[in-house]
């Protein structure tokens, strides 16, 4: 074998969260080959992503991650010069019913202990920062000011092009076929093209993490979720925040939208049940569900007109946290597996995390973050603000 | 106050309307009642409809045909397309400057469950293919809904006011493509089994199997099928050049609709891109409307569309160029001039030979793709599918009917209806249909000077046989009885009695008939006409011309008449000489100075070119992105946004396509973009099942 062919470490999948970690590996040094399947970067579930970016979340790690996230992505045309169309518009999770109204409210102290910045708003407060939302039965909501949104095409591209300017190999339209496993150690990764061998392997392979898993032995539990999402024609700004409802009604547990810097609504529905499985095809069922539901709590967007639909892969956990950290089995491959649909905005400082991971730079607070996401955990919680 | 609306048209009628009155940015401008906005702007002389959002540069029409976005407005506060949407009394209606406000709404509207209906048969496209399948369906008593997004049936031949070519027996050839429509919609309605939906637009085929459709472009409605037959026809090529997005920048279809359909004047001189059919034949439907053709260019160094066709057009004193591109349109927030240039055989433009020429609009018929990612969508989502005409293969219209009245009976069978086995000939039949023009014979000129003799001018191999069938003596013969063979005149100069059913009968007005019987030396020539009746009358003098449309010199118009048998197409005769009178193939109509070139040349406007109209993506970016190495499209598209806009990648696929030929990639290292529901932007409250009392 070539030495061309050893890498310090190979990155299965240039999603949302192997394209950053390349970045900041490369970064930090190291020689890095990333194998993608598709054609190009993003292609897989991060050009799905609607574009959300929070730390309002139910836990320390998400919220600490995310807020470093946050960090990063304000921050972003300083650090790499490119536009990715960043907004820090902030999130509103409303409240319509007393059970909502509780579960936000609940969730505040511990939310601030971490350093989040969010509060709980009245009706008439918050009908001030979004003043087309539907007053009749409002109760009040949360409102985080620095959460955001981005493009997670143009945030992924250009992780891509700096990683590739560090010197970072990416192959695409090159599936990872099966790896060469020695005494508990991957020592080859093999594709069509070859072998590849690395000092470790980190599994960044999203919806197909448990596939990746299951060609080194190991069962991940990583089940797709397929969400569907929408687009519309851009309008003249009137909407802040990224509305989330986490009301559950007929075929859906919870639904969010939001105004993208160049105008457009974006917005997207969680089906109940789960439609599990890797089915991408956009369906009937999605746009009269999810408009009827939206129109409801804002009237306002009734005339604006739908562009386009998708669908993307959740790829879920039993209880909704991401899994980050070693295998238990094979002690040099890596997890960044599991991001729950939230890859987008736990990408950059994961990718910062893993990078200290294999740096071996961990900070206190780094470990007690991964205990929360171990992959040796119960998974017995539930993530409350999925 | 300006009027550009048509008031004569040797072959459409123009009827009497009701005025109603709206405003444009304040000002009360008058509209004819039913018509689209944007037919009501072009009739009082307004073409700029916007301003894009990125540069600020004018938008004008382009497809008049609800597929892109560059017509939008804002009505009533609401920003819709203004080629699909009717005008109404009092409508508000302002430019699409920047990006819309969405109007306020206080109260939630009442909304409903979205309709779901099941059928047999749901047949996408109400154009001469998926027609033709609805009557065989209907025949048979097979219950099928059909949609179609236009208010009238007939697709593109509501807007051909040509006799078709093809086969009389088969599919109507000889008749106008506008009375094909009527006949086609008036059978359709008669079987009670066809449901027909008009103004009703298939938005998305899901993987539910379940199709959804904006039913009278108001209600939301769910089709769940057991067969589906895509006949939804073909959308325009477009073109990157300098100036491109300038309002006066047309595709042919939204020429053809403003003029054939709105009866308007959307320019006063009009220069063409494209050779083909379409472009020769709506050049021809410019100067029956009275719009000047400034000239034609075609980038091969033959015309690809019917030489008849093109013949016809010469002769009207139409210049065109083989071997020229277009470089640019060029003026400032309208097209004023283009500038062409010869191109070498590597369609490089060389030096020295651009030219400019005054016009105020620029036709782009440069070819057609096929409209079938329907049916791509419901083979893939396992629903049992068929595809028609253009949506399966570019061909004329005649060969669309044939193979939807193929399909139609094939879903039968697919339903288990017995109708027997297909017959092969009908196979054969809708194939002879497709066949592209075939070889150029010379022409023969009869040498006789006595009797009455027809010339018959039309010496291309194309599939059409009306002349053989008007003749009542059966007289012209196609060799083989093949559509496709050249016709000739198997009499002898005793056997003609000068009836004229095929000179007015010819599709390609290519047959005239000289008449030796009054004076041998100084016989009488019949021309037919298709042109307004007002430019020309007896005695008048006028440029006699051969096929091709080279001058013959001048001769006095003898008699104007109608032929009883014949619809709207007249015969001029003329007095000539007998050495020239078989070579008269018709007289000239527009006359010279319309189509000289500028003394100088217009230089290229200093923008680049437009890939992506919605966006406004040139190609210049995208081409520095394939010389990096990005092969997917998808990738382009995330650092562009071309593909990204409202109309879905319909207009700028084909020219990154392009693009990378031009760079020498071959499209196996390409990845196309991925192709994404819905098919036009749709309000939101449709899919939430809006009552219209809610508005």
């Amino acid at each position: 074998m070539s030495t061309d062919n050893q890498y310090d470490a190979i990155i299965i999948g240039a999603g949302s969260l192997g394209t950053p970690t390349a970045y900041y590996l490369a970064k930090a040094g190291l020689k890095i080959l990333v194998l993608e399947s598709v054609a190009s970067v993003g292609q897989g579930s991060n050009k799905r992503a609607i574009g959300g970016i929070r730390a309002t979340h139910s836990d320390p790690a998400k919220i600490r991650l995310c807020l470093r996230s946050i960090e990063i992505f304000s921050h972003f045309h300083e650090e790499f010069g490119e536009d990715i169309e960043w907004d820090q518009c902030g999130y509103t999770f409303v409240a319509y019913s007393p059970r909502e109204e509780k579960i936000l409210k609940d969730l505040l102290s511990v939310q601030k202990s971490y350093g989040l910045v969010n509060d709980w708003y009245e009706h008439h407060d918050l009908l001030k920062i979004v003043p087309d939302l539907n007053p009749e039965g409002l109760i009040g909501g949360t409102f985080s000011p620095y959460d955001g949104s981005a493009s997670p095409l143009l945030a992924n591209h250009a992780y891509y092009s700096h990683a590739r300017d560090l010197g970072v190999d990416f192959h695409f339209s090159e599936p990872v076929t099966g790896f060469d496993i020695d005494h508990g150690r991957i020592k080859a990764v093999q594709t069509r093209n070859g072998k590849y061998s690395s000092y470790i392997v980190i599994n960044t392979a999203g919806p197909f993490a448990a596939d990746v898993g299951k060609m080194a032995g190991i069962d991940l539990p990583i089940r797709p979720d397929s969400h569907e999402a929408a687009i519309t024609e851009p309008v003249a700004r009137f909407l802040g925040p990224m509305v989330v409802d986490i009301r559950p009604a007929p075929g859906s547990s919870n639904y969010y939208f939001y105004q993208h810097i160049t105008g457009q609504i974006i917005f997207c529905i969680t089906p109940s049940p789960n439609a599990w499985g890797t089915d991408v095809n956009e369906t009937s069922v999605f746009l009269p569900m999810v408009s009827k539901r939206m129109i409801e709590i804002m009237p306002r967007l009734k005339n604006i007109r739908v562009r386009r639909t998708w669908r993307g892969l959740y790829p879920m956990t039993p209880d909704g946290f991401p899994i980050i950290g070693w295998s238990p089995e094979i002690s040099n491959f890596l997890l960044g597996i599991g991001l729950c649909g939230q890859g987008f905005m736990l990408g950059p400082s994961t990718g910062e995390l893993l990078t200290r991971l294999v740096t071996k730079t961990l900070t206190i607070e780094d470990n007690e973050t991964l205990s929360y996401l171990s992959p040796l955990r119960k998974f017995e919680g539930q993530e409350l603000l999925k | 106050m300006p009027n550009y609306r048509i008031k004569k048209h040797p072959i459409l009628p123009v009827p009497e309307f009701e005025e109603i009155e709206f405003t444009w940015q304040g000002t009360p401008l008058k509209a004819k009642k039913g018509e689209t906005i944007a037919a009501a702007l072009f009739a009082n002389g307004i073409r700029v409809f916007g301003h894009h959002h990125k540069d600020g540069s004018p938008l004008g029409i382009f497809c008049a045909n609800g597929q892109c976005s560059q017509c939008m407005v804002i009505a009533d506060g609401k920003p819709l397309k203004s080629c699909m949407e009717i005008v109404k009394p009092g409508m508000k209606v302002m430019p699409n400057d920047d990006y819309p406000v969405l109007p306020q709404v206080k109260k939630v509207p009442t909304l409903n469950n979205i309709p779901e209906y099941k059928t047999p048969v749901l047949i996408i496209g109400g154009g001469p293919s998926g027609l033709s399948a609805a009557i065989e369906l209907g025949k048979l008593g097979i219950d099928a809904i059909l949609v179609d997004d236009k208010q009238k049936l007939g697709g593109k031949l509501v807007l051909q006011t040509h006799r078709f070519f093809g086969s009389t027996n088969a599919v109507y050839a000889g008749t106008r493509g506008i009375d094909i429509a009527t006949l086609l919609d008036r059978e359709v309605r008669s079987h009670p089994s066809v449901q027909i939906w008009t103004g009703s637009t298939c938005l998305a085929v899901f993987s539910d199997k379940k199709v959804g459709i904006l039913k009278d472009g108001t209600n939301y409605v769910l089709v769940e099928p057991q067969v589906i037959l895509v006949a939804s026809g073909a959308r325009e090529k477009f073109l990157a050049f300098k100036g491109n997005t300038l309002p006066g920048v047309f595709g042919a279809g939204a020429f053809q609709t403003l003029v054939n359909r709105d009866l308007v004047q959307p320019a006063e001189k009009l220069f063409i891109v494209g050779g083909g059919n379409v472009g020769l034949i709506a050049g021809y439907h410019a100067l029956q409307a009275g719009i000047g053709v400034v000239g034609l260019v075609e980038a091969l160094p033959e015309c690809g569309g019917y030489k008849v066709h093109k013949d016809k057009l010469v002769r009207m004193g139409v210049p065109i160029y083989t071997s020229h591109t277009i470089l640019s349109a060029n003026g400032s927030g309208k097209v004023e001039s283009v500038t062409i240039a010869k191109i070498d055989e590597q369609f490089k433009p060389i030096p020295g030979t651009e030219q400019s020429y005054e016009c105020d609009a620029v036709l782009i018929a440069v070819g057609l793709d096929s409209v079938n990612e329907f049916y791509h969508k419901a083979v893939d989502f396992g629903i049992p599918a068929f595809v028609a005409g253009d949506a399966e293969e570019i061909a004329e219209a005649s060969a669309a009917i044939f193979s939807g009245k193929i399909k139609g009976y094939e879903i039968a069978k697919s339903l288990g209806v017995d109708v027997g086995e297909i017959p092969a000939a009908w196979y054969r039949t809708g194939e002879i249909l497709k066949s592209k023009p075939g070889q150029v014979y010379n022409e023969e000129i009869p040498e006789e000077h006595t009797g009455v003799l027809p010339v018959i001018h039309c010496r291309q191999e194309i599939p059409c046989d009306p002349c053989s069938t008007l003749c009542p003596h059966g007289l012209i013969e196609l060799k083989n009885r093949d559509i496709r063979s050249v016709p000739t005149f198997i009499g002898s100069s005793y056997c003609c009695e000068a009836c004229e059913n095929c000179v007015t009968g010819c599709p390609g007005l290519a047959i005239t008939l000289v008449d030796y019987r009054t004076n041998p030396d100084r016989p009488f020539v019949s021309i037919p006409y298709e042109f307004s009746r007002e430019v020309i009358s007896k005695n008048d003098f006028v440029t006699i011309l051969d096929t091709e449309g080279n001058s013959l010199g001048e001769t006095e118009i003898v008699d104007l008449h109608i032929n009883p048998n014949s619809d709207r197409t007249l015969v001029v005769q003329v007095e000539a000489d007998k050495e020239i009178a078989p070579l008269i193939a018709g007289i000239r109509i527009q006359t010279a100075p319309i189509t000289q070139p500028m003394f100088q040349y217009v230089n290229h406007v200093a923008d680049d070119t437009i890939v992506c109209r919605c966006e406004h993506v040139t190609a210049g970016e995208i081409r520095s992105l394939i010389r990096k190495g990005y092969r997917d499209i998808n990738e382009i598209k995330t650092v562009t946004r071309a593909c990204m806009g409202a109309c879905g990648a319909k207009t700028c696929a084909s020219l990154i396509h392009r693009l990378f030929r031009e760079e020498g990639v071959s499209f196996d290292k390409v990845t196309d973009p991925s192709r994404r529901p819905i098919f036009i932007e749709v309000p939101l409250a449709k899919f939430a099942g809006e009552s219209e009392e809610g508005e």
